[in-house]
Protein backbone atom coordinates (compact mmCIF):
# COMPACT_ATOMS: atom_id res chain seq x y z
CA UNK A 1 0.00 0.00 0.00
CA UNK A 2 1.47 3.63 -0.55
CA UNK A 3 0.76 5.64 2.31
CA UNK A 4 1.69 9.72 3.12
CA UNK A 5 2.86 10.48 5.83
CA UNK A 6 3.34 14.19 6.94
CA UNK A 7 5.80 15.07 9.56
CA UNK A 8 6.06 18.44 11.53
CA UNK A 9 9.16 18.93 13.35
CA UNK A 10 9.45 21.95 15.91
CA UNK A 11 11.52 22.93 18.75
CA UNK A 12 10.85 21.65 22.72
CA UNK A 13 8.39 23.82 24.56
CA UNK A 14 10.66 26.59 25.97
CA UNK A 15 13.36 25.94 23.43
CA UNK A 16 14.49 29.60 22.11
CA UNK A 17 13.75 29.91 18.71
CA UNK A 18 15.66 33.19 16.90
CA UNK A 19 13.87 32.47 13.62
CA UNK A 20 10.27 32.82 15.10
CA UNK A 21 11.46 36.01 17.31
CA UNK A 22 12.94 37.69 13.96
CA UNK A 23 9.54 36.59 11.48
CA UNK A 24 7.71 38.27 14.86
CA UNK A 25 9.42 41.22 14.68
CA UNK A 26 9.30 41.91 10.41
CA UNK A 27 5.14 41.21 11.33
CA UNK A 28 5.20 44.01 13.16
CA UNK A 29 7.39 46.19 11.27
CA UNK A 30 4.51 45.41 8.39
CA UNK A 31 1.78 46.43 11.33
CA UNK A 32 0.77 43.34 12.55
CA UNK A 33 0.65 42.62 16.77
CA UNK A 34 0.84 39.25 17.33
CA UNK A 35 1.18 37.48 21.21
CA UNK A 36 3.08 34.44 19.98
CA UNK A 37 4.90 33.05 16.82
CA UNK A 38 6.22 29.62 16.38
CA UNK A 39 7.11 28.01 13.61
CA UNK A 40 7.80 24.03 12.33
CA UNK A 41 8.77 22.44 9.55
CA UNK A 42 6.77 19.93 7.56
CA UNK A 43 8.17 16.92 5.80
CA UNK A 44 5.18 15.10 3.37
CA UNK A 45 6.79 11.38 2.44
CA UNK A 46 4.94 9.09 0.27
CA UNK A 47 6.32 5.95 0.83
CA UNK A 48 5.40 1.99 0.70
CA UNK A 49 4.21 0.14 3.85
CA UNK A 50 1.96 -2.53 4.73
CA UNK A 51 0.39 -0.83 6.90
CA UNK A 52 -0.31 2.31 8.18
CA UNK A 53 1.04 1.52 11.48
CA UNK A 54 3.85 0.51 9.62
CA UNK A 55 4.23 3.78 8.05
CA UNK A 56 3.93 5.03 10.98
CA UNK A 57 6.84 2.95 12.46
CA UNK A 58 9.24 3.93 9.60
CA UNK A 59 8.19 7.65 9.63
CA UNK A 60 9.39 7.87 13.44
CA UNK A 61 12.10 5.82 12.51
CA UNK A 62 13.29 8.43 9.71
CA UNK A 63 12.48 11.31 12.56
CA UNK A 64 14.88 9.45 15.22
CA UNK A 65 17.52 8.80 13.12
CA UNK A 66 17.82 12.04 10.99
CA UNK A 67 14.84 14.20 10.75
CA UNK A 68 14.89 15.58 14.39
CA UNK A 69 17.17 16.44 16.33
CA UNK A 70 16.14 15.25 20.04
CA UNK A 71 18.44 17.61 22.33
CA UNK A 72 15.60 20.21 20.73
CA UNK A 73 13.43 18.85 18.77
CA UNK A 74 9.85 17.30 18.93
CA UNK A 75 7.46 16.20 16.73
CA UNK A 76 4.20 14.59 14.94
CA UNK A 77 3.17 11.97 12.69
CA UNK A 78 0.08 11.46 10.60
CA UNK A 79 -0.35 8.78 8.14
CA UNK A 80 -3.34 9.28 5.19
CA UNK B 1 41.30 15.71 7.03
CA UNK B 2 38.05 14.73 5.63
CA UNK B 3 36.53 16.85 2.77
CA UNK B 4 32.60 16.96 2.00
CA UNK B 5 31.31 18.47 -0.62
CA UNK B 6 30.75 22.58 1.00
CA UNK B 7 33.66 21.85 2.79
CA UNK B 8 35.71 24.93 2.68
CA UNK B 9 38.31 25.20 5.82
CA UNK B 10 40.16 21.68 4.60
CA UNK B 11 42.65 23.54 2.55
CA UNK B 12 43.39 26.35 5.28
CA UNK B 13 43.34 23.63 7.77
CA UNK B 14 45.55 21.37 5.52
CA UNK B 15 47.84 24.11 4.96
CA UNK B 16 48.37 24.59 8.93
CA UNK B 17 48.87 20.87 9.90
CA UNK B 18 51.61 20.52 6.88
CA UNK B 19 53.10 23.60 6.50
CA UNK B 20 52.93 25.31 10.11
CA UNK B 21 52.71 21.96 12.12
CA UNK B 22 54.74 20.18 9.61
CA UNK B 23 52.94 16.82 9.85
CA UNK B 24 52.16 14.54 7.38
CA UNK B 25 48.10 15.29 6.69
CA UNK B 26 46.21 13.70 3.76
CA UNK B 27 43.22 15.55 2.00
CA UNK B 28 40.12 12.31 1.95
CA UNK B 29 37.12 12.87 -0.15
CA UNK B 30 34.55 11.45 1.54
CA UNK B 31 33.13 9.38 -0.71
CA UNK B 32 36.87 7.83 -0.97
CA UNK B 33 37.05 6.09 2.83
CA UNK B 34 40.15 6.13 5.06
CA UNK B 35 42.87 3.97 2.80
CA UNK B 36 45.74 4.83 5.61
CA UNK B 37 46.27 4.55 8.93
CA UNK B 38 46.18 7.97 10.83
CA UNK B 39 47.02 9.15 14.57
CA UNK B 40 43.99 11.77 13.95
CA UNK B 41 41.04 12.68 12.23
CA UNK B 42 39.69 16.24 11.46
CA UNK B 43 36.33 17.57 10.35
CA UNK B 44 36.97 21.02 8.81
CA UNK B 45 35.00 23.92 8.80
CA UNK B 46 32.44 24.83 5.88
CA UNK B 47 28.93 24.31 4.82
CA UNK B 48 28.69 20.55 4.46
CA UNK B 49 25.75 19.61 2.36
CA UNK B 50 24.42 23.57 2.06
CA UNK B 51 23.75 23.24 5.27
CA UNK B 52 20.42 22.06 4.35
CA UNK B 53 18.35 20.00 7.40
CA UNK B 54 20.26 21.09 9.90
CA UNK B 55 24.37 22.02 10.23
CA UNK B 56 25.81 19.15 9.67
CA UNK B 57 23.21 16.61 9.86
CA UNK B 58 23.18 15.28 6.67
CA UNK B 59 27.32 15.23 6.83
CA UNK B 60 27.17 13.17 10.18
CA UNK B 61 24.82 10.40 8.42
CA UNK B 62 27.66 9.75 5.29
CA UNK B 63 29.53 6.02 5.23
CA UNK B 64 32.70 7.80 6.17
CA UNK B 65 31.55 9.58 9.20
CA UNK B 66 30.61 5.94 10.47
CA UNK B 67 34.35 5.07 9.81
CA UNK B 68 35.25 8.22 12.04
CA UNK B 69 32.84 7.08 14.69
CA UNK B 70 34.29 3.61 14.70
CA UNK B 71 37.57 5.13 15.08
CA UNK B 72 36.67 7.64 17.90
CA UNK B 73 35.38 4.49 19.68
CA UNK B 74 38.53 2.98 19.01
CA UNK B 75 40.02 5.64 20.92
CA UNK B 76 41.47 7.72 18.09
CA UNK B 77 41.61 11.48 18.32
CA UNK B 78 38.99 13.56 16.30
CA UNK B 79 39.03 17.45 16.21
CA UNK B 80 35.61 19.02 14.82
CA UNK B 81 35.95 22.28 13.86
CA UNK B 82 32.94 24.65 13.22
CA UNK B 83 30.79 22.56 10.66
CA UNK B 84 32.98 19.53 11.43
CA UNK B 85 31.93 20.66 14.87
CA UNK B 86 28.17 20.51 14.27
CA UNK B 87 29.09 16.75 12.04
CA UNK B 88 30.67 15.90 15.19
CA UNK B 89 27.20 16.31 17.61
CA UNK B 90 25.43 15.15 15.19
CA UNK B 91 26.94 12.13 14.73
CA UNK B 92 27.07 11.83 18.55
CA UNK B 93 30.63 11.77 19.16
CA UNK B 94 30.03 15.04 21.29
CA UNK B 95 26.48 16.00 23.66
CA UNK B 96 24.29 18.60 22.89
CA UNK B 97 23.66 20.56 19.50
CA UNK B 98 25.00 23.75 17.64
CA UNK B 99 22.01 25.32 16.58
CA UNK B 100 20.49 28.69 15.46
CA UNK B 101 22.42 31.96 16.70
CA UNK B 102 19.89 33.75 19.60
CA UNK B 103 20.52 36.69 17.16
CA UNK B 104 20.03 34.63 14.23
CA UNK B 105 22.53 36.24 11.76
CA UNK B 106 26.36 34.97 10.55
CA UNK B 107 29.31 36.44 13.21
CA UNK B 108 32.63 36.32 11.75
CA UNK B 109 35.04 38.10 13.97
CA UNK B 110 37.93 37.23 16.60
CA UNK B 111 36.11 36.28 20.03
CA UNK B 112 38.16 35.52 23.34
CA UNK B 113 38.43 32.31 24.43
CA UNK B 114 39.10 31.07 28.09
CA UNK B 115 40.62 27.38 28.41
CA UNK B 116 38.69 25.19 30.86
CA UNK B 117 40.76 22.30 30.29
CA UNK B 118 44.03 21.83 29.97
CA UNK B 119 44.74 17.55 30.09
CA UNK B 120 42.93 16.50 26.83
CA UNK B 121 44.96 15.89 24.28
CA UNK B 122 43.91 19.07 22.42
CA UNK B 123 44.86 21.21 24.83
CA UNK B 124 47.34 19.95 27.17
CA UNK B 125 49.71 22.73 25.80
CA UNK B 126 47.72 25.43 27.47
CA UNK B 127 48.22 27.05 30.69
CA UNK B 128 44.49 26.51 32.58
CA UNK B 129 42.42 29.97 32.97
CA UNK B 130 44.20 31.05 29.71
CA UNK B 131 42.53 33.71 27.31
CA UNK B 132 43.20 32.91 24.00
CA UNK B 133 42.26 34.78 20.64
CA UNK B 134 40.38 32.68 17.87
CA UNK B 135 38.19 34.12 15.38
CA UNK B 136 34.57 32.25 15.19
CA UNK B 137 32.69 32.53 11.83
CA UNK B 138 28.99 30.30 12.18
CA UNK B 139 24.91 31.63 12.01
CA UNK B 140 24.51 28.12 14.06
CA UNK B 141 26.67 27.91 16.40
CA UNK B 142 24.66 28.38 19.75
CA UNK B 143 25.41 25.49 22.14
CA UNK B 144 22.45 23.59 23.79
CA UNK B 145 22.23 20.55 25.86
CA UNK B 146 20.09 19.63 28.76
CA UNK B 147 21.00 20.43 32.11
CA UNK B 148 21.84 17.34 33.56
CA UNK B 149 24.41 17.07 30.50
CA UNK B 150 25.61 20.84 31.00
CA UNK B 151 26.56 19.83 34.71
CA UNK B 152 28.07 16.51 34.09
CA UNK B 153 29.98 18.24 31.10
CA UNK B 154 31.47 20.28 33.86
CA UNK B 155 31.69 18.07 36.63
CA UNK B 156 33.59 16.11 34.21
CA UNK B 157 35.28 19.00 33.06
CA UNK B 158 34.60 18.32 29.68
CA UNK B 159 34.31 21.69 28.78
CA UNK B 160 37.45 22.69 26.57
CA UNK B 161 36.62 26.51 26.17
CA UNK B 162 34.13 29.40 26.88
CA UNK B 163 33.73 32.39 25.46
CA UNK B 164 34.95 35.21 28.08
CA UNK B 165 36.67 38.78 27.70
CA UNK B 166 39.73 40.17 27.20
CA UNK B 167 40.54 39.59 31.73
CA UNK B 168 38.41 35.62 31.16
CA UNK B 169 35.51 36.75 32.89
CA UNK B 170 32.77 34.78 30.99
CA UNK B 171 28.73 36.73 30.93
CA UNK B 172 26.70 37.78 28.74
CA UNK B 173 28.38 40.08 26.94
CA UNK B 174 31.20 38.47 25.92
CA UNK B 175 29.08 35.30 24.82
CA UNK B 176 28.35 36.23 21.15
CA UNK B 177 25.81 33.12 20.46
CA UNK B 178 23.74 32.63 23.45
CA UNK B 179 25.54 29.15 23.76
CA UNK B 180 24.60 27.69 27.31
CA UNK B 181 27.37 28.84 29.66
CA UNK B 182 29.33 30.59 27.32
CA UNK B 183 30.23 26.90 26.17
CA UNK B 184 31.91 26.74 22.35
CA UNK B 185 34.11 23.88 22.72
CA UNK B 186 33.18 20.46 24.16
CA UNK B 187 35.15 16.47 24.90
CA UNK B 188 33.80 13.71 24.45
CA UNK B 189 33.25 11.10 27.12
CA UNK B 190 36.89 9.76 26.79
CA UNK B 191 38.92 13.21 25.74
CA UNK B 192 39.60 12.30 22.44
CA UNK B 193 37.15 14.01 20.66
CA UNK B 194 37.07 17.42 20.80
CA UNK B 195 34.34 19.91 19.16
CA UNK B 196 34.73 23.66 18.52
CA UNK B 197 33.10 26.26 16.77
CA UNK B 198 35.62 28.41 16.70
CA UNK B 199 38.76 28.27 13.93
CA UNK B 200 42.20 27.42 15.12
CA UNK B 201 43.21 27.16 11.65
CA UNK B 202 42.58 30.97 11.25
CA UNK B 203 45.14 32.02 14.66
CA UNK B 204 48.21 29.91 13.81
CA UNK B 205 50.08 32.15 12.22
CA UNK B 206 51.57 35.60 12.72
CA UNK B 207 50.59 37.15 9.55
CA UNK B 208 46.60 36.08 10.23
CA UNK B 209 47.40 38.22 13.62
CA UNK B 210 47.11 35.30 16.08
CA UNK B 211 48.78 32.36 16.84
CA UNK B 212 47.00 31.16 19.72
CA UNK B 213 45.22 27.90 17.90
CA UNK B 214 47.87 26.30 16.62
CA UNK B 215 48.54 24.99 20.26
CA UNK B 216 45.22 22.74 19.70
CA UNK B 217 47.30 21.17 16.87
CA UNK B 218 50.47 21.47 18.53
CA UNK B 219 48.76 19.67 21.64
CA UNK B 220 47.38 16.70 19.51
CA UNK B 221 51.24 16.01 18.07
CA UNK B 222 52.27 16.00 21.45
CA UNK B 223 50.09 13.92 22.94
CA UNK B 224 50.10 11.13 19.82
CA UNK B 225 54.45 11.56 20.06
CA UNK B 226 53.99 11.04 24.05
CA UNK B 227 51.25 8.08 23.95
CA UNK B 228 51.45 6.97 20.50
CA UNK B 229 48.70 6.77 18.11
CA UNK B 230 44.76 5.40 19.62
CA UNK B 231 44.71 6.42 23.20
CA UNK B 232 41.58 4.71 24.24
CA UNK B 233 41.61 5.34 28.09
CA UNK B 234 40.78 8.62 30.03
CA UNK B 235 43.57 11.80 29.81
CA UNK B 236 42.87 11.88 33.66
CA UNK B 237 44.29 8.67 34.74
CA UNK B 238 47.37 9.12 32.75
CA UNK B 239 48.56 12.11 34.61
Amino acid sequence: MKYTVTITIRLKEGMLNPEARAIQHALKNLGFQTEDLSTARLFRITLEAPDAEAARKTARQMCDRLLANPVIHEYTIEVE
Amino acid sequence: MVQFGGSNCDRDTHHVLVDVCGVDTDLVWYKDGFARQYDAVVLPGGFSYGDYLRAGAIAARTPIMAEVIRYARAGGLVLGICNGAQIASEAGLVPGVFTLNAYPKFISRHVNLRVENTTSPFTMLYREGEVIRIPIAHAEGRYVAPPGEIERLNREKRVAFRFCDEQGNVGPESNPNGSIESITGILSENRNVLAMMPHPERASEAVLGSEDGVKIFNSMIAYIEKYGRRSPTRQENRT
